[in-house]
């Protein structure tokens, strides 16, 4: 599903180029559950950008299943995010003005679905994720546990082929962040790539495989 | 279409004390732009109306008195027309299409049974009606046969009829004017008002013949059909030079003929109308920039409060043409919206001017037309893309990382 190989990044910082990841290389199995674990400083959300086509990389090559994401027009980024990608983030980013129906409807807005349709589809998905009561509720109504699932389920509508999960449980207790995970180890049985970013061990130890980025390199396997 | 302003409408309404105020500065510079136009439509509708006394293609002769010796005459000679002079022009001026001399006989009591009053009295010729723009209401105007057979007749002013008559029919009454006896033949109404209306029309052979005129004229005008202002110049030169001739005056003498041209003034008059017209313009656009600016300046503002908002949807997937497009429509909706209310609002605005402020010197029919409705429509959807752009491309650089960094 993800194959990096030679990923090289650098940012510029005053005016000398820092050197951010550092021949990167990661394959990612078609319905694997991988975590990501570093410290802060150690690249591991620079990475993350670059998987979720947010970012671009400066030298290497990265497939996401056959396709090479490289030198993309910001519009055809665009699309790849919307119709290959899912995101789960650690502060949900759901739209407080929106229901959560319509939080989770919103990455088929940008495919062009029409309105019913996609609420259909969003609806669908909410009770999927044990949400469906809660359709007509603001974000601010619900509970941290709550959002996060709603925001899974937005991940989920417009079936990608990866989800990417940006610190999913770092807002949660853990009573809840057990929950989510095995929401999103759920979607992963389901046959749907997984890659978590976290620093809690617990977190990485929940999914198929660990990998440790220090210093912009994996680390050796301990 | 529907799905985006709907997403567009939840926007704007979840900052709605904002866009209400922001509405209100866009709103109110297009108030401004209309009522600013209608007044100046007002004010040119004024002196169109006060030219509309007198027909606007005349020209009016009016002898004075010389102050330069000319043909071994003296100074302060005063001049005075006569019938050979009414005969002269209109047979020697080319382009007259009506003429009429005014004598003006020295007393103007006016005398119906017991009933007595104070007009002005005016001795004409037929034509006379053509530059003043008489309209005859009753019966008839003056004819050449009142004047070849120096009949007693008179059209009346409805003011005179009004005072002097009241509800009887004057048609066919006989009045005294200044002692000497007329038989009512028509009565008439003026485009120049009541003043115009308080006039008593005679023949001006028989006014000659009955006051004591001999024959003397006192001014004398023409019509001069659709000429132009070139040839109108012209016209009043010859008519100059050729009175210059008749009574020996220096045509360079200004005190001793007066030639108002009409024509000239009200094109003079049109041309100011044309620059005030074009300051409104200008001061109204400003003060709807001013509201362009105050949306632009809120729009940026709220691009930066949404940059989280921005930055997810674009990692949702939206392409930095939605994005753009997003704001760039919300900023239209505003100013359009906003715009239209101000539109609707001057209209309103004009109308209550006109049917609640009571008729004076100096504003008539304050009025905006449709062509400036549409134009200040077509202004405010630029003005509403103008004010988008900015916000629109800040939108669209929003760097969703950023946006979405953990809080």
């Amino acid at each position: 599903m993800i194959r990096l190989s030679k990923i090289n990044k650098y940012y510029q910082v005053g005016g000398r180029p820092l050197h951010v990841l550092k021949d990167l290389d990661l394959e990612v199995a078609t319905g694997d559950l991988v975590a990501i674990m570093g410290s802060s400083g150690s690249g591991k959300s620079t990475l993350l950008n670059i998987l979720g086509i947010l970012d671009a990389y400066d030298e290497g090559e990265y497939w996401l299943g056959d396709t090479l994401v490289k030198g993309l027009s910001e519009r055809k980024a665009a699309n790849y995010r919307n119709r290959f990608l899912g995101f789960v983030f650690q502060s949900f980013h759901l739209l407080p003005f929106k229901n959560a129906v319509e939080n989770v409807a919103l990455p088929l807005y940008y495919q062009g679905v029409s309105r019913a349709r996609r609420n259909a589809l969003a609806l669908d998905y909410l009770d999927r994720v044990g949400l469906k009561d809660w359709a007509e509720h603001l974000p601010n109504e619900m509970s941290g546990g709550q959002k996060q699932r709603v925001a899974v389920a937005r991940a989920l509508v417009s079936q990608p082929r990866l989800i990417l999960a940006d610190e999913p449980t770092g807002a949660l207790d853990s009573k809840t962040s057990a929950e989510i995970m095995e929401l999103l180890k759920d979607v992963n049985r389901d046959g749907i790539t997984v890659v978590i970013v976290t620093h809690e061990s617990d977190v990485a130890a929940e999914c198929n495989r660990t990998v440790r980025l220090v210093d912009g390199r994996f680390e050796a396997r301990a | 279409m529907i799905d985006r302003f709907l997403e567009m409408a939840s926007v704007m309404w979840r900052n709605r004390v904002r866009t209400a105020l922001t509405s209100l500065s866009v709103a109110w510079g297009i108030f401004m732009l209309v009522l600013l136009l209608g007044f100046g439509k007002g004010l040119e509708n004024n002196v169109v109306h006060e030219f509309r006394d007198d027909a606007t293609n005349s020209i009016w002769l009016y002898p004075g008195k010389t102050t330069r010796p000319y043909d071994g005459y003296p100074v302060g000679r005063r001049l005075m027309f006569t019938n050979r002079d009414y005969d002269a022009l209109s047979q020697g001026i080319e382009g007259i299409d009506h003429i009429t001399g005014r004598f003006y006989p020295n007393d103007s009591l006016v005398r119906w049974k017991d009933r007595e009053a104070t007009f002005e009295v005016r001795a004409t010729h037929p034509d006379h009606r053509f530059l003043e723009n008489t309209i005859v209401a009753r019966g008839r105007f003056l004819n050449d046969r009142d004047l070849d057979e120096k009949r007693k007749v008179a059209v009346l002013g409805r003011e005179v009829v009004r005072q002097v008559f009241r509800d009887v029919d004057p048609i066919g009454e006989w009045i005294s004017v200044s002692g000497v006896m007329f038989q009512v033949v028509g009565v008439f109404e003026d485009t120049g008002g009541t003043d115009e209306e308080s006039m008593v029309y005679l023949p001006i052979t028989t006014a000659q013949a009955a006051y004591a005129g001999g024959e003397r004229v006192n001014r004398i005008m023409f019509t001069v059909g659709d000429a132009s202002v070139d040839r109108t110049e012209t016209m009043a030169e010859q008519t100059l030079q050729m009175l210059a001739r008749r009574h020996h005056f220096d045509p360079q003498d200004r005190r001793a003929m007066r030639v108002r041209n009409n024509v000239e003034q009200f094109a003079q008059v049109q041309q100011i109308f044309t620059l005030i017209g074009g300051f409104v313009w200008i001061v109204g656009l400003g003060t709807v920039a001013a509201g362009i600016v105050g949306v632009s300046n809120i729009m940026l503002v709220s691009v930066k409060e949404r940059t989280s908002e921005i930055g997810l949807r674009k990692a949702l997937g939206a392409t930095p043409t939605s994005i753009v497009s997003m704001i760039l429509m919300e900023a239209l909706l505003l100013t359009g919206v906003s715009g239209y209310g101000g539109l609707v609002a001057g209209v309103l605005a004009l109308e209550a001017v006109r049917r609640f402020v009571p008729e004076n010197d100096y504003l008539r029919d304050p009025d905006v037309d449709l062509s400036v409705a549409l134009a200040a429509t077509a202004l405010l959807v630029v003005a509403g893309a103008v004010a988008g752009l900015v916000p629109a491309l800040q939108a669209a650089s929003v760097n969703p990382i950023e946006a979405l960094r953990n809080e």
